[in-house]
């Protein structure tokens, strides 16, 4: 793998190695088609999918413009119940609560559910800097975790790998018998991560909703992993995007299946838990300290753009990376970002700088398959386009300046242009003498695609000359 | 009716064919056709790729040249969508907003425009042979453009529509997203021509002529057999 110093130059090179690797793609292509007919039949299960995606959408407006207040009121709630709420305004604040908590108590075995949010941070690497012992418990995580690579996608870590590649894995890391049957590799994964559940002190868990009208976060998940990494810990430690939020709890009625339909194209997800606080008087299960970390780390940032505010709708529900076709032949990893995807291509740029991350809103055909996907209705790709103005007016690229200077002076010309059009018969005469090599202005088109001939009569001159003889 | 037509600056120079052959059902169903010649292009590339105010420039020209007609046909309708829906945004707290929100109004892609405008589903075309309808996007998304093109075809004497796995994935043309990301690209395309070619069908049909420049420039490439590529216009001209 060659690595690059510049984000764009890594993607392309990235792009160019993942682009060809055609089994990669043909397996995610087919686990996504399998993604593709079971949402279209639980949508079928909503009285309205269209309705349902305008109370959505309404519903997280109402959330994220007034965010102040409604986590406020969650944080309320929660502490009243013994919760403990911290505002982290940066990754860096958010990683140094966890790592003093955890540290003044003396905490030495950490078990985390799935949270996209400790990725975004990179808390592993801190925690085990410090000398903790961390294990992921969500499956899809836990082999990510051992193979030492980020999740592939946001909602499915390791839907990239083969039955046998984990096998593998498994064989070289915990030392288990090679076996192609996923029942039993699910079965290696559960008996190595049970004792961990009951040895660690820490459980650290995400979260997919904060609920202000109850001081309530909910998780959705399938494998009940964050159930046990939440519950047997003495303390857990929620780490939360502050977009989470929703006004009431009878909005779940509504998130909970959408996350599950967008998501996965199931109903519900196996298991759907409400953290409401630590262990109360006369309970005989939950930690003793539950810390909610309340991240914003630009998310702020994002919401002063009132253009793009909708972005923070989101419900990491997937959707956009399942029906997008640059993920679908690109693969996650080559986006170099948390949040992959179409999504993670509008708000990275918000997060990490847009001159550094502008090469993701680019690298689109704005086909807006995102957009119809999306259960929140986020303008994704527009927001692309909005991405891609925003860049060039911080700042211009020279050559590009010279091109759109030289389009603009032709296009606004009527008889520019159309000596242009009789030119280009003549151009595309000696395009045969630079085909295929350096000097052929189109190569990176010639390459693997050929170029149509020009039609020795535009239609501008044969339509003028068909009006000369009808006079 | 006065129909005046939008003729996207690469279907007049490499495609002529498309633009003469709507010329000819227009005629051909009773209605005046006019073609203002002042016109280039809709300023989408630039638009696309980020430089707003040397797209506003180019386009306001446009603003200018269709400004009388009655009602504007484009022969694209990814260059429909930039009428249609952008320029709204592109010319937004600008002076030529009126201007633009009066084009916008007034201008149908080419097949919407038969079907929900002239109420026209057999344009007495035939045409033999088996067909695969591409779902350009622009058209599909931003126009909402899904049944008119196939109603179209389905009136066709002798045509076999046949409908794709693939039918609404984007080919991965997307303007200067094909040279600049080609590898990308280039991948969308092999994923929808193969596609095309598992349908056994002889011709792909689309009413946009940019998707058809980039799966023609891949299928007769990469194509184990010929597949033709032709605008739905070309199809409805036959006779």
């Amino acid at each position: 793998m060659i690595n690059a110093s510049e984000p764009q130059e890594q993607f392309q090179i990235d792009a160019d190695r993942t682009t060809a690797d055609e089994p990669r793609r043909a397996a995610v292509r087919q686990a996504l088609g399998n993604y593709k007919t079971a949402r279209s039949k639980t949508e079928n299960a909503f009285a309205s999918w269209p309705h349902a995606r305008d109370a959505a959408a309404t519903i997280k407006y109402e959330g994220i413009n007034h965010l102040d207040r409604y986590l406020r009121e969650f944080e309320e709630k929660f502490t009243a119940r013994g919760g403990k709420v911290f505002w982290a305004s940066s990754g860096a604040q958010a990683r140094e609560y966890i790592l003093r908590l955890a540290r003044e108590r003396a905490v030495k075995s950490i078990v985390k559910s799935k949270a996209m949010t400790s990725e975004e941070i990179h808390l592993n690497d801190a925690l085990e800097k410090d000398g903790y012992h961390v294990i992921e418990s969500d499956l899809g995580e836990f082999i990510q975790q051992l193979k030492h690579e980020p999740p592939y996608h946001f909602v499915f870590p390791c839907m990239h790998l083969k039955r046998e590649e984990i096998s593998a894995l498994f064989e070289r890391e915990l030392g288990t018998a090679k076996t192609d049957s996923p029942e039993e590799l699910t079965m290696i994964a559960r008996r190595f991560l049970r004792r961990h559940y009951i040895n660690a002190d820490m459980g650290i868990s995400g979260g997919n909703f904060i609920v202000a009208e109850t001081g309530m976060i909910s998780i959705t998940e399938n494998e009940g992993n964050a159930r046990l990494a939440t519950a047997l810990p003495k303390i857990h430690v929620a780490l939360v995007g502050i977009e989470k939020i929703i006004p009431r709890l009878a909005d779940l009625a509504l998130f909970l299946p959408m996350l599950a339909t967008a998501g996965t194209g199931q109903q519900l997800t196996c298991y759907n838990s409400m953290y409401g606080g630590p262990r109360q008087p006369g309970e005989i299960d939950g930690p003793e300290e539950f810390h909610v970390v309340l991240l914003d780390n630009h998310r702020t940032r994002l919401l002063a753009d009132a253009e793009q505010r909708d972005a923070l709708h989101c419900i990491r529900c997937g959707a956009c990376l399942n029906v997008c076709p640059i993920f679908k032949n690109i693969g996650g990893h080559a986006y170099g970002t948390t949040y992959q995807g179409p999504i993670g291509s509008v708000i990275t740029p918000h997060f990490r700088g847009l001159q550094d991350w502008k090469h993701l809103s680019g690298a689109s055909s704005l086909c807006g398959a995102c957009t119809e996907a999306c259960p929140v209705k986020i303008d994704i790709h527009h927001h692309l386009l909005q991405n891609r103005r925003n860049a060039v007016s911080e700042k211009k690229v020279w050559w590009e300046r010279f091109i759109w200077f030289g389009f603009r002076e032709l296009m606004k010309r009527p008889w520019a242009y159309q000596m242009a059009m009789r030119l280009a018969p003549v151009g595309q005469f000696f395009h045969p003498l630079v085909l295929g090599t350096a000097l052929d202005p189109v190569n990176s088109w010639t390459k693997t695609r050929d170029f149509p001939a020009a039609a020795p009569q535009s239609f501008h001159d044969w339509w003028r000359d068909r009006k000369g003889v009808r006079k | 009716m006065r129909v005046t037509l939008f003729i996207p600056c690469f279907i007049d120079s490499l495609y002529p064919k498309v633009a003469m052959s709507i010329v000819q059902i227009f005629e051909r169903l009773g209605h005046e056709v006019d073609y203002p010649e002042g016109q280039t292009c809709c300023g989408q590339p630039p638009f696309n790729s980020g430089y707003w105010d040397e797209a506003r420039e180019v386009a306001a020209r446009q603003l200018e040249v269709f400004r009388d007609a009655e009602v504007v046909v484009s022969a694209s309708g990814s260059c429909g969508a930039m009428f249609k829906k952008f320029y709204l945004e592109l010319f937004h707290g600008h002076p030529q907003e009126a201007a633009a929100k009066a084009l916008a109004a007034k201008t149908y892609e080419f097949s919407e425009f038969l079907v929900d405008k002239l109420g026209v589903r057999d344009v007495g075309a035939r045409f033999d042979g088996k067909v695969t309808f591409h779902d350009g996007c622009h058209g599909l998304r931003e126009l909402g453009t899904k049944e008119a093109p196939r109603e179209l075809l389905r009136a066709v004497k002798g045509l076999e529509l046949i409908e794709m796995g693939e039918a609404e994935s984007c080919c991965g043309f997307g303007g200067m997203f094909a040279v600049k990301f080609p590898q990308i690209s280039t991948a969308m395309a092999e994923v929808k021509c193969n596609s095309i070619i598992d349908t056994g069908v002889e011709y792909v049909v689309s009413n946009d002529s940019s998707c058809l420049m980039q799966i023609q420039g891949y299928l007769s490439r990469h194509s184990p057999r010929v597949v033709k590529s032709l605008h739905l216009a070309e199809v409805l001209a036959q006779q």
